[in-house]
């Protein structure tokens, strides 16, 4: 019976692929990451948003230093991002003074 | 429960919110801390949408968007990428690769295709970490409420005819599939995903061009994506253009490193445990989520107070939605609606009485294959395969 009704969901159709190229555009990013409590983000918005745009920091849960520390290092040793390590704790000074 | 919590205005949110591009309205999707999420409406062929980040996006779908139809809109369908993908292409001029362990390597265009038989299967792409957010504890990754998931007809050709035309060789044991979108950094990993051999040759494993009867939406992968029906959107890999077979299992770093989940079926682990051992994400679970009635509503007084929503039933279909106003110890069944097939969308409805007071309510999905979903809420390191019933806070006046 399910067979049945998978075989009765995949049914034939015309529609031709498309043929016309396709443009589009996308919004400016959240911009820059703000200080917080006197805390400069500079060795954030440096080291982080070349590959995501802002948000994807400001919608994190609340991590700990040593949760964001292995976020570093996986951005780092998994997607190759340039981070300085001597940037490593203003980095994280930034992350976890919320 | 955490989720009923009102998330406190700190700081970081008031920042998140201030920094996003022009803001429609703002929505909370009900996390324990740092919940508050603007919407958006600049995205292309994109309308309002939850802004979860620009960069790579991630648009999530607001709830009330699956309880307007069966199907959702190619403009409200939730949008997630990992890597900057092109923003023109030319399908006249797109070409998928078909390469590895074949006996005629092809490079075929659209229009070659497009001389395959046709199909089309109904069927819900979700992401694998739908739901994150509302975990507890909490994770890092994609901070998703429960949108990032919806329901399409999809149209192509099927990936087995496809590869037919390429002759697959004995001893083949993987297809592997990836796009055009790349990295920033070269050293990072190329977004690449793989399906066992007898997964891609099954017949409802399609390479679609066509969503909801319309070219796919740039942001969904124009002009071809894989569509994998009951696996989650991780394997449904957008801008698709090569194919590779592989006489080897894949070892890259999307299937041995990435989306890996807890090796028991729920993916459930306790959070003050080790994960274990750990198998890639790949079949998705029953689900039902309540969507007329947004949690921590307050609703008048009425005999019966309607209750709707949309169920899924991973890979097998809906069988049964059942709601609960008790804490789960009785349960009514919900009317199912429309079905168009194992791997779409069924919406329900159905009714509570409720008198005056807080009620926490309870969907509950149970698929053909008898799986139904559980009461507590699974949970494992990365946020995958959120599976247990969701509760709608609820306060009658």
């Amino acid at each position: 019976m399910r067979v049945l009704l998978a075989m009765a969901a995949l049914a034939l159709v015309a529609a031709a692929p498309p043929a016309r190229p396709l443009a589009v555009t996308l919004p400016d990013a959240e911009g820059l990451l703000p200080e917080r409590y006197g805390v400069s983000a500079d060795a954030a918005n440096n080291n982080c948003l070349a590959c995501h745009s802002a948000a994807m920091i400001t919608a994190q849960p609340r991590l700990t230093r040593v949760q964001w520390g292995e976020t570093i290092a996986k951005m780092r040793t998994v997607y190759g991002a340039p981070i300085d390590p001597a940037d490593d704790k203003a980095i994280l000074d930034w992350l976890v003074a919320d | 429960m955490g989720r009923y919590t009102i998330p406190m205005l700190t700081r970081r949110t008031l920042i998140a919110s201030a920094l996003a591009a022009p803001a429609a309205a703002q929505v909370d999707l009900g996390f324990a801390d740092n919940g508050l999420r603007p919407t958006t409406r600049g995205f292309p062929q994109k309308g309002e949408m939850i802004l979860q980040r620009s960069t790579p996006p991630l648009l999530e779908t607001p709830l009330s968007v699956f309880d307007e139809a069966d199907f959702t809109p190619n403009d409200r369908f939730y949008v997630r990428w990992h890597y900057p993908f092109p923003l023109e292409v030319d399908p006249a001029r797109h070409r998928l690769r078909i390469t590895g362990h074949v006996t005629k390597p092809r490079t075929l265009s659209l229009d070659a295709l497009a001389r395959l038989p046709r199909v089309e299967i109904a069927a819900v792409n979700q992401c694998a970490g739908n739901g994150r957010g509302l975990f507890a504890p909490r994770m890092a990754g994609a901070q998703w409420g429960n949108g990032a998931m919806g329901n399409a007809l999809w149209e192509g050709v099927r990936l087995k005819d496809v590869l037919a035309l390429a002759g697959i060789k004995p001893g083949a044991v993987a297809v592997r599939a990836s796009g055009l979108d790349a990295p920033v950094v070269n050293s990072a990993p190329d977004y690449a995903k793989s399906l066992p051999i007898d997964h891609a040759l099954s017949d409802d494993v399609l390479i679609a061009w066509g969503m909801n009867g319309q070219p796919l939406p740039l942001l969904n992968g124009f002009p071809l994506r894989l569509v994998v029906p009951g696996w989650y959107s991780t394997y449904w890999v957008k801008m698709l253009d090569q194919i590779e077979v592989l006489d080897r299992p894949d070892d890259g770093f999307w299937m041995a490193k990435a989306y890996l989940q807890p090796a028991n079926s729920l993916a459930d682990v306790d959070p003050a445990s080790p994960a274990g051992q750990r198998v890639p994400v790949t079949t998705m679970r029953p689900r039902a989520l309540v969507t007329n009635i947004a949690s921590g509503a307050r609703l008048p007084a009425r005999p019966v107070t309607p209750v709707q929503g949309v169920a899924l039933g991973g890979d097998h279909g809906v069988a049964m939605v059942e709601l609960s106003a008790d804490g789960g110890t009785s349960w009514v069944p919900a009317q199912l609606g429309p079905d168009h097939g194992r791997y779409a969308f069924r919406r329900f409805r159905g009714a509570l009485a409720l008198p005056p007071g807080k009620h926490s309510i309870l969907a509950r999905a149970t698929n053909a294959n008898g799986v139904t979903q559980p009461l507590r809420q699974n949970w494992n390191p990365s946020g995958y395969n959120r599976a247990g019933v969701e509760a709608v806070a609820v306060e009658i006046a």
